[in-house]
This record gives structure tokens, C-alpha cells and sequence, in this order.
């Protein structure tokens, strides 16, 4: 394992976030809402909410998604991943959305991610916010907002690790054949 | 592991991944679209030799629930009434590809029997006497819902032991997590030995009335008429006067005490109507969850590995490896 992003360069990737969001995104601020994807987009969808507090922004709520129940790919899952509760307690119908994800990769977490909020409602647009961008998209899915770009390997793992969950704010980089039985 | 024969199988971890989904499950059901696509593609048999209304409404709805398609079939109108055995009948659906067989029937074993000669998962929804794991886990759930824990409670569980597989089902959840379990019937009623194969954790009790103190839950079983091909007990009216649930018997228990039963309920005979129906029975509440736990049940032997467990402290890292 190695440690790609300090604490200093995380903290310092979620207030660009905050402020690309600021700046880039034109609907009405008071019609804004975070989701976090579950489980390290819950954590980094409240930071980025408390940032754009701090820059002026109205309250914006937060909610929480997990996308397991969506999953296209519970065939070839190892381990049965232990489910959280989604959460999102406002009404999605005339808001913009943004996803919140810590690692962009595939693509195919965004895809359930989609199909599971247009069951909740009908936003009036989604946007995308991911921490890193690891690259290797296998879908037609990009973001609208990224923290840090990289271009990992098929058989390396990024992994985001925050204080809320991990104790620490840091990105990893690991070889999956290295990482042993991890 | 590939089938639910019993929770007799099951460690403590693959009980708690049963119980932890079937939060998330219940959580849908507030959903205005309750329905979610995981078993999309899959087919789930529901194989029922016994009748059957709750638990074969509950898994098909719960198999539909999750977008599985469903097969029904039921001994009375199908091919079993020209002789077909059982496993010629598992093996027919297994020719026709289906993922998982949901097996009802009236001799102890015949899940395991078909489990050991079809590749699809089999789900055993009652066998004879045996395990009845849907039941016995959904008792947990509705407890563990309630109580918020297991650990040290002490439950009841009340009547016909001896035919019934809810409380063996029962008897092994409970005391793999850690409940005091008082059983509670006529002697005639009760197996002889289950103190030897359950432990010190269970007692048996020939008098309600010592059954029932300090319980803080009771889970009453439907007396089994049609399982009895003997005498046990001399008349209905007096089973009643002995073993029935009433609310002044209620409050022998612990004044937090809920009461479970399985149903289908012969009321005004092992229960009473005004504790079926009052403030402290979680019947309907059981049945709800019953939905939510047979949909955690099947998501979680849906995977190429079946059902997997890995302790709750280190949810984290699955979640890592299953990214």
C-alpha cells in the first residue's frame, strides 16, 4: 500500500469540490441536495455540505444511498457486503442531485446508483461529484465535479480513506495481488 | 454455503447476515416503489407439498420483491397425485433451470434430500418435524426489532414442542444467541432429551405458571391436530385450561413481556383472542418480517458463493473486497 494523497491534499480536494460546485452549477441553490453512496460517500457528502455552508450556500440536505440491492454483479461477489439503510429524507421531484462518491472507477456503481434514485423520484438533474477519478471507465459515465485525477491500473486498488470511518484522511494506492488476503 | 436446510447449520455470523439484511429489506417496504432489481434473471420454485398460506405467500412475495420470477406449484394439483416422488419432481424443475426451490413438506429431511442431488439452491420452508429456518429467523428478527437484543433474554416457547419445527428452528437461534429458553407443554407433548442436545441454556417446565415467570417473550405454538395420530392430552378443554394463553396468565410474565405465534392460530385454544389481538402481540408484526427475512434469506444464497458471513466489526473491509 501507498499513500498517494496526504491529509493536506483530501481536505484541500473537497474545497475545490465545494467550490467548483459554487461555481459551476447554476440551478437555484435552495433546490440543491447531496447523496452519499455508501459507505465513504456519506461521510465525504456531509463535508462537502458543510463546506458549501461555509461559503455562503443555504442548508443543503444530505442523504444516503446503498446501492447493493441494485448491483448487476451479486454473482460474482466474494462476500456477502453488509447493507446500510438508504436514506434520503427529502423529496427528490424539482431538485438538482448530486451523487457523492469517493472513488470513481467503472462506473457501474453510478449506474445502480441512478437506477435506484429514479425509483425514489424524479430530480430535476443529477450530477456526479467523486473524490478521485482512478479512470478505466467501462461505462459511458463521467463527472461533473472531481477532486483528484489519476490513472490506476486494472489490478490496483484506490482506496479513500476518511477520518469519519478510518481515522485518517488519505488516498491509497495498492497492488490487489500484493494486498494478500485483505 | 448453497442451501437453508436448518439453522442447526448455521455459526453465529451467518445468522447475524441473515438478521442485518433484513433491516435494509424491511426499510423498503416504506418505499413507494418496493421493489428492487437483484434477482433479476432468477427463478425462484416455490415446491409445496404441504398447504401452506403465509410462508408461501410471504416467499413469493418476497422472491417478486427482489424481481425474481416465481414458479407455484402444489402437490394437490400437480403430477404427484399420479405418484411422482419427490425428487423426480425437484429434478423436472431443475431440468427447467430454475436458481433456488423453496421446499415444503411433510417428512423431516426431504429438503436435505433434495439439496444433496439438485445444483439449485434449496430453501427448506418446513420439513416435518425438522427446522422450519425462515420461521425461526424471523422470530429472531421480530425479537431482536423489539428487544434489541437476544443475548440473556428468556423466552417461552409454549405448547405442542414435540410436532413442531418453529421450535426447533427456534430452540437453535435462540440459543446460538445467547437466550434462556423455558419450554413449556403437557410431557406428552415435549421430546424427550432436548435438554441433552440444546445445554443448560433450556429448561423444561410442566406448569405455565412457573413457565412464565420473568419471561420477556412468549412464542406460542399452534397446537398441531393434524400432526397427532395419537391421544396427548385428553380433550381440547382441557389442553386449554393448562397451557392456553390468556391475558391474566400474560401477567405472570414481565410486564414488557410480547407475545409470538407462528399461525396459524386456533383461537380461544392455545391462545387467547384478546391476547392475539392486544397490545403486546407482535402476530402481524411477524409477518411483515417474515417478508424482510425471507428476501435477506434469498439475496444472500443469490451469489455464486451462497451464503457468506464475516463478523460485523469487519463489515468494512467486505465492503472493500466486494467493490
Amino acid at each position: 500500500m501507498k499513500k498517494i494523497f496526504s491529509q493536506t491534499e483530501v481536505r484541500a480536494a473537497i474545497a475545490k469540490m465545494a467550490e467548483k460546485i459554487l461555481r459551476t452549477v447554476e440551478e437555484p441553490r435552495d433546490r440543491w441536495a447531496l447523496i452519499g453512496i455508501h459507505s465513504r460517500g456519506v461521510p465525504l457528502a456531509k463535508r462537502l455540505a458543510a463546506a458549501l455552508r461555509e461559503k455562503g450556500s443555504p442548508e443543503i440536505p444530505v442523504g444516503s444511498m446503498d446501492i447493493t440491492f441494485y448491483r448487476d454483479d451479486m454473482g460474482e461477489a466474494r462476500l456477502n457486503p453488509v447493507v446500510q439503510d438508504t436514506d434520503i429524507p427529502f423529496d427528490l421531484s424539482g431538485r438538482t442531485i448530486f451523487l457523492v462518491d469517493d472513488v470513481l472507477y467503472t462506473g457501474r456503481t453510478i449506474r445502480c446508483a441512478l437506477d435506484e434514485l429514479m425509483d425514489f423520484g424524479r430530480p430535476d438533474r443529477v450530477r456526479l461529484a467523486a473524490l478521485v477519478d482512478r479512470g478505466r471507465r467501462e461505462l459511458p459515465i463521467q463527472p461533473d465535479v472531481v477532486g483528484e485525477t489519476l490513472l490506476a491500473d486494472a489490478d490496483q486498488r484506490v482506496e479513500v480513506h476518511l477520518e469519519e470511518v478510518d481515522g485518517e484522511d488519505a488516498v491509497w494506492i495498492a497492488d490487489k495481488r500484493g494486498s494478500g488476503k485483505e | 454455503m448453497k442451501d437453508l436446510l436448518g439453522i442447526e447449520q448455521l455459526s453465529v455470523a451467518q445468522i447475524e447476515a441473515i438478521l442485518d439484511t433484513a433491516r435494509p429489506m424491511k426499510n423498503l417496504f416504506t418505499r413507494s416503489i418496493k421493489k428492487v432489481p437483484v434477482l433479476r434473471g432468477k427463478t425462484v420454485a416455490l415446491l409445496f407439498f404441504e398447504p401452506s398460506t403465509r410462508t408461501r405467500s410471504s416467499f413469493e412475495l418476497a422472491a417478486k420483491r427482489l424481481s425474481a420470477d416465481t414458479l407455484s406449484f402444489s402437490a394437490s394439483t400437480s403430477s404427484v397425485t399420479k405418484g411422482e416422488s419427490l425428487l423426480d419432481t425437484a429434478k423436472t424443475y431443475e431440468a427447467m433451470k430454475v436458481d433456488f426451490m423453496v421446499i415444503r413438506h411433510s417428512a423431516s429431511g426431504a429438503a436435505d434430500l433434495v439439496a444433496k442431488s439438485v445444483k439449485a439452491r434449496v430453501i427448506n420452508a418446513g420439513d416435518g418435524s425438522h427446522e422450519h429456518p425462515t420461521q425461526g429467523l424471523l422470530d429472531l428478527f421480530t425479537i431482536l426489532d423489539k428487544k434489541k437484543r437476544i443475548d440473556g433474554l428468556h423466552v417461552v416457547i409454549l405448547g405442542d414442542i414435540l410436532h413442531s419445527r418453529v421450535a426447533r428452528s427456534n430452540l437453535w437461534g435462540l440459543t446460538k444467541l445467547g437466550a434462556r429458553v423455558t419450554l413449556c407443554g403437557p410431557a406428552t407433548l415435549i421430546p424427550p432429551g432436548v435438554q441433552e442436545v440444546f445445554g443448560k441454556n433450556v429448561r423444561v417446565c410442566y406448569k405455565i405458571e412457573e413457565a412464565l415467570e420473568g419471561a420477556d417473550i412468549i412464542n406460542v405454538l399452534r397446537l398441531q391436530r393434524e400432526r397427532m395420530d395419537g391421544a396427548f392430552f385428553p380433550t381440547i378443554q382441557e389442553y386449554t385450561e393448562f397451557y392456553g394463553l390468556t391475558s391474566e396468565r400474560l401477567r405472570l410474565a414481565k410486564p414488557d413481556c410480547l407475545v409470538l405465534h407462528p399461525g396459524p392460530m386456533n383461537r380461544g385454544i392455545e391462545i387467547s383472542s384478546d391476547v392475539a389481538d392486544g397490545p403486546r402481540s407482535l402476530i402481524l408484526e411477524q409477518v411483515t418480517n417474515g417478508i424482510a427475512v425471507r428476501m435477506a434469506v434469498l439475496h444472500l444464497f443469490g451469489g455464486s458463493q451462497g451464503l457468506t458471513a464475516h463478523p460485523r466489526e469487519s463489515a468494512k473491509v467486505a465492503e472493500i473486497l466486494t467493490e
